[in-house]
């Protein structure tokens, strides 16, 4: 009884040691978020005079003129597309991928490996031109497909890496099992490294579906027509070269914010105890 | 082996080659090429008429204010590596134990990622700002007056406080990673430990840190990755100032390839900033292999 | 838990094919009628709406549609320019961004058409309408040292400059005449001994674009030595080790040493400068007159004027930077360039100059337009006759030269080098790139 009484103490006061740390942090990561919200409430004039973190009068409809001076119906539209699409694709091709780097025998495998490191560590800040020119020729230019493969691309390298990594770290005997019962490598990735790599997966969607959902600059460079474009276009309407609204573009980024907190909200679900390790006994 | 297992095999790596190949290698053969050229960028290039040899190379190694950007770019790494993961480590940590409300914090935790840089420009210079900064009103009213300074302008604080900046923007990566990594360790593990009788500490060491090793390498690679490569953040916060104490390789790269329209030297410093990556990442692999072993 | 996976699976699948069924019913295939399209680049997300306003005008007028597409930011879109050069699929008006060495490369490479005949025509109706210094700066004289044929090769569709702002509240406050701006820098440093005494910042200005500093010290090269000599310097005649040009720096450690500058001047943007000026936080402002649509829709009450910067010698009057603000060029290889011609003089004629400047506050590029403006703005016009531009200059300084320049006016202002020592510094870097290209 004691011996529990004092071990109920001690992780009282490990945990409450353990959160004031925690929100400390956390303050530090709210307040900007805040700022932000707080910002997209108030008006060009009030902005940087009114210095409360919400203003007394908040003038929601920020939002509402964001969404339509920013067009962004259309652009949301794109940008879930090219999101859902670029992360799918990316969560099948480096799976499979990294399954192959990390449990299947070929030749040339662990140099193609490198090659993929390599291009993770060399950033290519010249290519913009020569893959214009690239994506000219191949007349992917001003195209859908062409941007969705160019950013799957920008993608793939972190993401086999990542679960080459985890993969690694499986155990082999289950996976001898499976052999033994007869699975094909296919079956194996399938039915034991997809859903054993869970956490990983998870951890690739989120940083991938980040990664596009804010992209622009490669966007500029492949789209001419308007409606092809991503969500971020619409935020560029209130960042001009002289003026910049202020208010408005801080309400598009909260409303920009949302779908990939919600992304992470769905996501962090999977990187939770538990699930491997319910695996790895059944 | 036999040849259809072998080249079923290369199969599931197929797209991923292809992709690759066009999208990568193809630019990375066109900007090497480049490297060795006086181009800038708009006239017709002519390959043969361009070409140079390595006279880019040779002006970039005596390029003080180059190595000094990838110095400075270093020092970032440096506080990364050390401040930015040890507390990404030991948030996820705290997140792996059973805490009341830690999906709370793990959300909280990934709010700075996904912030645009433009916020964290505008709320991060407020709170350094000379005259009406948050950071110099608390060191005042604290008592320490003495301290009080324009901190992104004065030479010696700038490139700190954008370390720093960089640190808590980024630290959520670590910290996903790292939580990623502390749950695919199998419970069992733990239980049969503490059956035992191993204390937390004897735990983490025979138990934890051995199956984290390839997850810190991993953490520590992409840190040195995203660190060097740093800059919109610099832009945003010093534009590389005052003079060129925040200036970092990538922000030299657009500096010769925008402002001086030196498109086949811009080039060429893409290229060595990719070897020095290279070399310090394969140090790091072979370090993190030594160490598995030991 | 294979279930699960293979739920959210479909389910992804099912919304790739949602979404691509929806982008599938967008709109098909445009009109096949042929209507006349120009198209028209641009990265000024400020005009995009006057733009597409300009657009639509046109086209009830002409019949001829006129496709404007925005790309920023303005390094994104220089970026796509020149690829776009690189494989010959350039619209048929853009804009080039970057120093006018980039512009004649431009030219050389056959992307840009020659207006001078346009401009000249009809006794040169076109030309006699814009403003001779907006002009300039996309114009190529006689012997120029780019080796580009002599001619006209941009509209201007607005002008700018750069001068000083001061805050009328401000002065007053501390018992200066708001009508009686410092003219000259010893009244400079006696106002701003005054502010300081009241806690008042000096001077802000985005002097983290280094672009900023530069044309700053160059007004005072050209009050202190004259444009003559400043050119001879660029020519390689003077070194940066002149007394004069010590003079230039030395301003910028005096302005240091009596705490003019506000507080973190060398990393500022100007977007911060200007919201600090706006909300009353520093009695000057060095900026360009785009300035005056920033500060009204920050502050509408704000009570400021412009005027020259304050003359450091009486020696050679004080000359500003300014000059076309943002001008169009028409593609050579265009199959419309004619109609892309005849759209720029519509542009740049008064009733559209007139709603442009209105709309967005800009001064017009065409002199007839210069009406009803407000009191800042029409202050920055009549400074128009005291500006010059680099590129107007017919000679370019060294990439290299200017960010070493630049780079270290922000360390003397930081107290990291001596006037002396930057001299120095920057004739070496002169030297070297001299030598190089010999």
């Amino acid at each position: 009884m004691k011996e529990g009484a004092k071990y109920k103490v001690e992780k009282f006061l490990k945990d409450s040691v353990i959160h004031i740390l925690l929100i400390i942090v956390s303050i530090g990561c709210l307040f900007p978020l805040l700022w932000m919200v707080g910002s997209s409430l108030k008006t060009q004039q009030t902005i940087f005079s009114d210095m409360s973190v919400f203003p007394k009068n908040p003038a929601w409809g920020n939002f509402y003129s964001a969404w339509t001076k920013g067009e962004f119906g259309m652009y949301f539209l794109n940008s879930l597309f090219y999101t859902v699409t670029v992360v799918f694709c990316i969560v099948i091709i480096s799976s499979l991928a990294a399954f192959a780097f990390s449990r299947l025998k070929f030749p040339g495998k662990n140099i193609l490996f490198y090659m993929f490191l390599g291009a993770m560590m060399i950033p290519l800040p010249g290519s913009f031109v020569p893959l214009y020119v690239l994506m000219t020729r191949l007349h992917l230019v001003n195209t859908r497909i062409g941007y969705i493969l160019c950013m799957i691309n920008v993608g793939l390298s972190f993401s086999i890496y990542l679960l080459k990594t985890f993969f690694d770290k499986m155990p082999t005997e289950l996976e001898d099992a499976a052999r033994i019962d007869g699975c094909s490598r296919l079956g194996i990735w399938w039915n034991m490294a997809l859903p054993l790599a869970r956490p990983a997966i998870a951890v690739i969607v989120i940083f991938n579906s980040l990664n596009v959902w804010n992209e622009y600059i490669l966007a500029t460079l492949i789209f001419s027509s308007k409606n092809l474009m991503p969500l971020q276009r619409g935020l560029m309407i209130f960042q001009g070269i002289h003026v910049t609204e202020y208010p408005l573009l801080m309400a598009g980024m909260t409303i920009t914010a949302l779908p990939i907190i919600l992304v992470y909200l769905i996501m962090q679900r999977h990187i939770i105890k538990g699930i491997t390790a319910g695996v790895i006994v059944g | 082996m036999r040849t259809k297992t072998i080249f079923q095999n290369y199969l599931f790596v197929l797209p991923a080659v292809l992709i690759f190949s066009i999208f990568y290698i193809y630019p990375f053969y066109k900007v090497f090429t480049l490297s060795l050229c006086q181009w800038d960028g708009i006239a017709r290039f002519d390959f043969a008429g361009n070409f140079i040899g390595l006279r880019n190379f040779i002006e970039l190694f005596q390029d003080k204010i180059w190595w000094g950007a990838m110095l400075q770019a270093g020092y970032i790494t440096l506080i990364a590596l050390t401040f930015q993961n040890a507390l990404a480590l030991i948030l996820a940590f705290a997140c792996d134990r059973n805490i009341k409300g830690g999906h709370i914090y793990r959300v909280i935790f990934y709010l700075p990622l996904v912030l645009s840089e433009v916020v964290v420009g505008l709320v991060w210079k407020w709170i350094y700002d000379g005259n009406y900064g948050l950071l110099n009103h608390w060191l005042a009213s604290m008592g320490f007056s003495n301290l009080v300074t324009d901190w992104l302008s004065n030479p010696n604080t700038a490139l700190t406080c954008v370390a720093i900046i960089h640190c808590w923007k980024g630290f959520g990566w670590g910290f996903i990673i790292f939580l990623a990594g502390l749950q695919t360790i199998p419970r069992q593990l733990y239980e049969a430990a503490r059956v035992d009788g191993a204390s937390s500490w004897q735990m983490f060491k025979s138990v934890t840190m051995p199956l984290m090793v390839p997850v810190f390498i991993l953490v520590s690679i992409l840190t040195i990755l995203g660190t060097m490569q740093v800059f919109v953040l610099i832009l945003s916060m010093t534009d590389g100032g005052p003079g060129y104490h925040t200036e970092v390789p990538v922000t030299r790269i657009l500096a010769s390839m925008v402002d001086s329209s030196r498109f086949g030297y811009a080039c060429s410093q893409g290229v060595m900033f990719g070897m020095v990556l290279l070399a310090v990442s394969f140090v790091q692999i072979k370090l993190s292999k030594y160490m598995k072993q030991a | 838990m294979n279930k699960k996976l293979c739920i959210f699976f479909i389910l992804s699948l099912f919304i790739v094919f949602l979404s691509l069924s929806l982008v599938g019913c967008g709109p098909k295939a445009q009109n096949k009628e042929q209507v006349k399209t120009i198209k028209v680049w641009h990265w000024m997300s400020d005009r995009e709406k006057a733009f597409l306003e300009l657009a639509k005008r046109y086209e009830i007028e002409t019949g001829i549609r006129v496709n404007f597409e925005l790309y920023a930011p303005s390094d994104a879109y220089a970026q796509k320019v020149r690829a776009a050069a690189q494989t010959n699929t350039l619209p048929d008006i853009y804009g080039i961004l970057g120093e006018k060495r980039d512009f004649a490369s431009f030219i050389k490479a056959g992307y840009v058409y020659d207006i001078t005949e346009e401009m000249d025509k009809n006794e040169g109706a076109w030309k006699n309408k814009l403003f001779a210094k907006a002009l300039s700066v996309n114009e190529f004289g006689q012997g120029n040292s780019f080796e580009v044929k002599p001619g006209i090769y941009g509209a201007p569709i607005d002008v700018t400059n750069m001068q000083m702002l001061y805050n009328k509240d401000l002065l007053k406050a501390v018992g200066v005449d708001p009508s009686n701006p410092p003219r000259t820098w010893k009244d400079l440093v006696a106002v701003n001994r005054k502010l300081k005494a009241k806690g008042i910042q000096g001077l802000v200005s985005g002097w983290g674009e280094t672009w900023m500093i530069d044309c700053f010290a160059s007004n005072y090269a050209f009050n202190i030595m004259g444009k003559d000599k400043v050119l001879d310097t660029i020519r390689g005649k003077i070194p940066y080790t002149d007394p004069d040009w010590i003079k230039v720096f030395d301003l910028f450690r005096e302005m240091r040493d009596e705490g003019i500058f506000a507080s973190g001047i060398v990393t500022m943007v100007n977007k911060t400068a200007e919201q600090l000026f706006a909300n009353n936080r520093a009695a000057f402002a060095f900026n360009g007159s785009w300035c005056v649509n920033v500060y009204r829709g920050m502050n509408p009450d704000l009570n400021y004027g412009a005027m020259l910067p304050p003359e450091a010698s009486d020696k050679y009057p004080m000359t500003i930077w300014g000059g076309a603000g943002s001008s169009f060029m028409v593609n050579k290889q265009s199959k419309e360039a004619q109609l892309a011609v005849d759209f720029l003089k519509w542009i740049t004629d008064a009733p559209q100059q007139v709603f442009l400047s209105k709309e967005t506050q800009d001064l017009p590029s065409n002199k007839n337009s210069l009406k009803d403006m407000p009191m800042v703005l029409s202050q920055f016009a009549n400074a128009m006759d005291n500006t010059t531009h680099p590129n107007a200059w017919g000679v370019s300084e060294f990439p290299v030269v200017i960010e070493a320049f630049d780079k270290g006016i922000q360390s003397i202002i930081i107290g990291e080098k001596t006037p002396e020592q930057l001299a120095r510094e920057v004739q070496q870097v002169k030297e070297r790139e001299i030598a190089k290209k010999q």
